[in-house]
């Protein structure tokens, strides 16, 4: 049964300390607001794992919250580095980083493997990279049927998955439109699932042709958080703030006016504000 | 009209797109270049981007892979998974645009480390979906910014796969895509050697000599015996391409 809870609850009651979490939502509805809760609720040695770490899990890393990273492309999209991850991976700031490489295709097969309840993902991949040689994750098997070898690595089963999403209707059905990345594989994947979403409604509606749904018994908890996912947008509600992404280079650039910037915005920040970020 | 060295980069690419072809499009310059052809000689080009917009037609260039302006254009929109299961892994893909911060003679990419992959030097973004994108789509072409640090003898790392330390590994692996089959930078344009897959120098830009670019490369680059001068944008490709960057710039909310 989804349980309707505020985000410090939400939070509270399904990340653990040293859990492996899968905050997702490519570049699309990434779910600042609750990644924001972890770093102030200082949940520390968790296992991130996401395609693409985006600002949130710079700011996490930074933060002191990630004792692993399991990624497959670790950049500040259209603007360059991701400072605090890459300070952390070249220079152990502020403690060193575990890394778990690898390409999107696998990460995208390993979460569709997660929510098929299979160990492992099989795919075309790899081939040639060096890649394979550094991650001991990667791994290869053989066709029974045609003998050819192809690809694997271990499905992805998180402890807890975070999305946000559009919406939810009041029994805690969830709908996802526009830029549905790979939540759904995310959520099904997960021991349990935690939906953020912009608002709760009476009817969820049917909005675009490639609009998700995910009924409510896959879900373990929904929060109503407005403006969630800012400075990432939400298709229908507000567009990317490419400025703040863009000024973020110069704000993780430095440990003391990152860490300034996280004691302002973030942590004397109250949970139920809506992830407000000025550019 | 004068015009950047990124132009004429931008613009050589964008010509080696036609109306065929159904392209895996990256952001930055891949972008610009796919947009620009689109704009110009090949209307009907198809572009998908990885987030999983098919056949999307933006009115000004994305800075993220994601943004909604890419969905808002496009015929679908399919989950992430879908997009690298039956999209990319399926072979519906006939060029895929890639770069990195090094390539060498045969091709293949880095995108992952500078320096040792356990102690980096710079720690780069990584793959994102380049490994899968250069052995699965038909061709593949690169584009990035000459330089020494860049084209280089041997790379750090090898993210992606072109046609391998001896310029013959795709077939040996099983792979029936062709791998990169042009190079494209700011000072000239590049292929494969016929034989040996070794990139040459095929085209210089106007005004480029052929020191300049042997001072840029890495490797004792060749020159094919029968190079030529690229054709210089055109008054059409670099309105079009200045109109297109000026209305990114405008909605971005960047000044250019």
């Amino acid at each position: 049964m989804t349980e309707f809870l505020s985000l410090h609850d939400a939070i509270a009651r399904f990340v653990r300390r040293g859990d492996s979490v899968a905050l997702e939502g490519f570049t699309h509805l990434i779910p600042f607001a609750a990644g924001h809760e972890i770093i102030r609720q200082r949940l520390t040695d968790l296992t991130l794992v996401r395609m693409t770490p985006d600002l949130i899990y710079d700011q996490l890393i930074g933060c002191g919250c990630a004792k692993k990273l399991v990624f497959s492309w670790g950049g500040n999209p259209g603007v360059g580095s991701l400072h605090r991850l890459r300070d952390a991976v070249e220079r152990g700031w502020p403690h060193p980083l575990e890394i778990e490489e690898h390409s999107h295709s696998a990460m995208a097969h390993a979460y569709a493997a997660g929510a098929a309840n299979m160990p492992c993902a099989i795919f075309r991949g790899y081939l040639g990279s060096d890649l394979a040689r550094v991650n001991p994750c990667i791994r290869s098997i053989t066709c029974p049927f045609t003998g050819e070898v192809l690809a694997s690595v271990p499905a992805v089963r998180p402890d807890v998955t975070v999305i946000h999403a559009q919406k939810a209707d009041r029994r805690g059905n969830v709908l996802i439109s526009g830029i549905v990345g790979v939540q759904k594989e995310a959520v099904l994947a997960a021991a349990k699932a935690v939906v953020t979403v912009e608002e709760i409604v009476d009817e969820l509606g049917t909005e675009g042709t490639n609009a998700v749904v995910l009924p409510s018994w896959t879900i373990a908890a929904v929060v109503e958080a407005p403006g969630g996912a800012r400075p990432s947008y939400a298709h229908g509600y507000y567009q990317r703030d490419n400025a703040f992404y863009t000024a973020w280079d110069e704000i993780a650039r430095d440990r003391d006016r990152f860490t300034a910037w996280v004691d302002q915005e973030v942590r004397r920040a109250p949970s139920d504000r809506a992830t407000r970020v000025t550019s | 009209m004068s015009y950047t060295s990124t132009e004429m980069m931008t613009v050589a690419a964008a010509r080696a797109l036609d109306n065929d072809d159904i392209c895996f499009v990256g952001i930055g310059l891949p972008s610009a270049a796919c947009n620009l052809a689109r704009l110009t000689h090949a209307p009907r080009l198809t572009l998908v981007y990885e987030s999983g917009t098919l056949e999307t037609k933006p009115h000004v260039l994305p800075l993220s892979i994601g943004d909604g302006e890419l969905c808002d254009t496009a015929l679908s929109t399919v989950p992430v998974p879908e997009m690298f299961q039956y999209w990319l892994q399926g072979g519906r893909i006939s060029v895929g645009f890639l770069g990195g911060a090094q390539v060498d003679r045969f091709g293949n990419l880095n995108s992952t480390v500078v320096g040792d992959y356990a102690k980096p030097k710079v720690r780069l973004p990584g793959s994102g979906g380049a490994t899968e994108i250069a052995t699965a789509c038909h061709r593949i072409y690169i584009v990035m910014p000459h330089g020494p640090r860049a084209f280089v003898e041997t790379l750090d790392f090898q993210t992606s796969l072109g046609h391998g330390r001896t310029g013959r590994e795709r077939r040996a692996l099983g792979l029936k895509t062709e791998g990169p089959t042009l190079i494209v930078t700011d000072l000239c344009t590049m292929r494969p050697d016929a034989e040996t897959n070794e990139f040459e120098v095929a085209t210089l830009h106007p005004g480029v000599t052929r020191e300049t670019v042997l001072k840029n490369t890495g490797w004792a680059v060749r020159f094919r015996s029968d190079f030529g001068e690229t054709p210089p944008p055109t008054d059409v490709e670099l309105e079009a391409l200045r109109d297109l960057k000026a209305r990114t710039a405008r909605a971005h909310g960047t000044a250019e």
